[in-house]
């Protein structure tokens, strides 16, 4: 066999590289939205490397549902400090104070639609024309139609039935005053991609990715994690257990799972054996068969 | 698991529920056992809804809502399967001719198209139809699978005459390497595992053709083309004078002190390192993405192409291409639209319609020069500057363009350039 090859991540990579030097050519203000999830990780390593000795072009964009893993926001200033890049957050919170959105009421009561207002006011006082996100078409069926440039109307909605047609690799990044669009680079990665680029270029993770001892509240049939946002009730038995996460969210939203998998190889190991989509610990997208489509739609990651 | 050599292979099928496309999709994801608890759980709750015997498996491939209502594909969706020796994403389109537009996006970045023929009815309009686009599109492996062979008592005979039927019409298409495999979807027979019930067939199933067939020699190893993406200046502390050309190797193979063109000014020079992330390297090749510097100070920007002094790719203004109309308004004569070319970004016109082709029959029709959505035809473009390009079948990267509407911002046309 040549050896003028290269292999299924090195091409992967390679490819999210072009994408991303692509959108630094075509867009005026572009951010990483920036979730401190291993996706959007990955997304602002490739970044790095994509503009390699220059540092990264691009500000971190971070929606702040005010729930957060502590982990999180310690991780997010640490990388942001490390790159010398620009942090911009959109506050849930301030949406809320704002009259903007209103809370959820009820017991599963989350702040996961809401975002999708903080986020696109955000993205409309900032004048941001291009939001670079870290979703995959393997994540869900209404992502399996997404394209690596995808068109926002004024809205910020999408029409998935009057997508552009993307060929080749040439990107139609064009677009009137007021519109925007999401990127997403790692577009044809797999969970399983994504963990074995992460173990072979040792990129650091936060520490809620690997198993450790939290308490815990079974619900929606996965482990939620305690934490001061929870509702509990009197059904709820607050559990102490072994997990990791495997995507970070919302806090009050975000499933662990049973694992004792605590270095990256295990983790490696153990998704490879998983049988259990990642999202299906997420209760976000539970809500209907649609849940996510119709999110989408709206403006949502 | 020992993936770090395996490459990456992307194939497209085309077709209807009717065909089994979902089903043959469905039973890859399945017997390689790339579906998760969850997804089976849905579907099979789903299968029993609708009272269907047994998992329905074309239910994995359901996408958008209305897709979902109207039991169809619409649009082009990706999926993604790993095995031990391969990973692969499956560019999933619909294939019925007012979806024309969706195949030929899909076959635009495949290497190998699965054309499916029902062993009940033979070569049909489709057949002709999805070979045609896979033909247009240069993929460079075919592979027929003749479905529902359970339903025709796993008839050689049968096979046989399909095949015939078939070589009948490659032969008037420029298509490389094409293989038959008779299959079952529903039953799983050479899909993943060699099928019990067709002892006369000598060859692999279908899994194991796509793990092994050679896609190493499909890029351009050729002729060196360097599109310039962007330029790299970090202008700051021990990189002060550092100048790097950014971009994706389109074709052929670039090392350092390799004597180079930059076109279109024509200044030459010499490649001093080629750098990534990691380290500079020695040899770059397609795709690899990379940062090229050059021993002269030389106005380089987005849009200007590296090649090498000794093989240059045609600069022209004027080109003839075959054209996939793409768009629900039809083209506008002699009106003026970007022109989306590798980095570079030009006004075009649309100069002459020479003839439409019909996608059913391969007839040319050269009365009729509107060109509606779905349409392919053959014609002659003029930029306003040059475009250093190839032929489509020699380079899908510098052999391609698309067409976009400055009034919609909409992605209107693709092209596969001819020559000039």
């Amino acid at each position: 066999m040549s050896k003028y090859y290269l292999n299924y991540l090195d091409e992967l990579e390679s490819e999210a590289i072009f994408v991303l030097r692509e959108v630094f050519a075509k867009f005026q203000n572009p951010v990483i939205l920036f979730s401190g999830g291993k996706d959007s990780i990955l997304v602002t390593h490739l970044a790095k490397k994509a503009f390699y000795p220059s540092k990264i072009p691009f500000a971190l964009m971070h929606v702040d549902t005010g729930h957060n893993f502590p982990e999180t926001i310690a991780f997010r200033d640490r990388l942001v400090n490390e790159l010398d890049a620009q942090l911009i957050v959109g506050s849930v919170q301030k949406s809320i104070d704002d009259g903007r959105v209103a809370e959820e009421k009820g017991k599963n009561a989350t702040r996961n639609a809401l975002q999708i207002t903080t986020l696109l006011d955000t993205i409309e006082s900032e004048r941001i024309d291009c939001a670079i996100g870290g979703a995959r078409r393997d994540e869900e069926k209404a992502r399996a139609k997404e394209r690596f440039f995808s068109h926002r109307d004024e809205f910020g909605q999408w029409d998935p039935k009057n997508q552009r047609p993307e060929l080749w690799n040439m990107f139609n990044g064009k677009h009137f005053e007021g519109e925007h669009f999401r990127v997403f680079p790692i577009s044809n990665w797999t969970e399983m991609d994504v963990w074995n680029y992460l173990k072979r270029e040792k990129i650091e993770l936060p520490s809620l990715y690997f198993a450790h001892d939290r308490e815990v509240v079974w619900r929606n049939g996965s482990w939620i994690p305690n934490s001061d946002f929870l509702k509990l009730d009197e059904n709820d038995k607050i559990e102490k257990k072994r997990i990791r996460f495997r995507t970070l969210g919302d806090i009050t939203i975000t499933g662990g799972i049973e694992s004792d998998a605590d270095t990256i190889e295990k983790v490696a190991e153990e998704v490879a054996i998983m049988r259990q989509t990642e999202r299906g610990n997420r209760s976000d997208d539970k809500r209907s068969e649609s849940a996510m489509e119709d999110r989408k739609r709206e403006g949502y990651f | 698991m020992k993936l770090e050599n395996s490459q990456l292979l992307r194939f497209t099928t085309a077709g209807s529920v009717d065909d089994g496309k979902s089903t043959l999709i469905g039973r890859l994801l399945y017997d390689s056992k790339s579906i998760f608890e969850d997804q089976l759980d849905a579907i099979e709750k789903t299968s029993i809804r609708k009272g269907h015997e047994g998992i329905d498996l074309a239910l994995f491939t359901d996408g958008l809502r209305d897709e979902r209502e109207q039991g169809i594909t619409i649009d082009v969706a990706y999926r993604y399967f790993t095995t031990p020796k391969r990973k692969f994403i499956i560019a999933d389109t619909p294939g019925h001719i007012q979806y024309t537009r969706n195949m030929v996006t899909g076959a635009s970045t495949a290497n190998a198209a699965i054309i499916l023929i029902d062993a009940r009815n033979g070569v049909i309009e489709q057949t002709k139809r999805h070979s045609f686009i896979a033909s247009l599109l240069q993929i460079s492996h075919i592979v027929v699978c003749i479905n529902k062979m359970d339903l025709v008592d796993y008839s050689e005979e049968k096979f046989n005459n399909i095949v015939a039927e078939y070589e009948n019409i490659s032969s008037k298409m420029l298509i490389k390497d094409v293989q038959y495999i008779p299959i079952s979807a529903l039953k799983g027979d050479n899909v993943v595992n060699r099928s019990k019930n067709m002892d006369w067939y000598m060859g692999a199933p279908l899994l194991h053709t796509l793990e092994t067939m050679h896609i190493s020699s499909d890029y351009n190893k050729v002729d060196a083309r360097f599109p310039v993406q962007t330029v790299i200046r970090p202008q700051r502390e021990g990189f002060i004078d550092y100048r790097g050309y950014a971009g994706r190797i389109a074709s052929g193979i670039f090392r350092p002190n390799d004597e180079i063109l930059v076109l279109p000014s024509g200044f030459s020079s010499r490649i001093k390192s080629i750098d990534t992330e990691q380290g500079s390297i020695d040899e770059a090749y397609p795709p690899m993405s990379v940062a090229i510097t050059l021993e002269d100070d030389i106005d380089i920007s987005r849009g200007d192409m590296i090649v090498r002094s000794k093989n240059k790719p045609e600069c022209s203004q004027d080109i003839e291409v075959m054209l996939c109309w793409l768009n629900n308004s039809p083209a506008k004569p002699r009106a003026k639209y970007t022109i989306l070319h590798t980095s570079n970004e030009q006004k075009a016109m649309i100069k002459e319609i020479l003839y439409k082709v019909d996608v059913n029959t391969f007839n040319r029709d050269s009365d009729d020069k509107e060109l509606r959505m779905n349409d392919i035809c053959r014609a002659k473009i003029r930029t306003t500057k040059p475009l250093m390009i190839d032929p489509y079948r020699d380079n899908r990267i510098t052999g391609s363009i698309i067409l976009v509407d400055d009034s919609t911002n909409e992605t209107v046309a693709a092209g596969m350039i001819i020559s000039q």
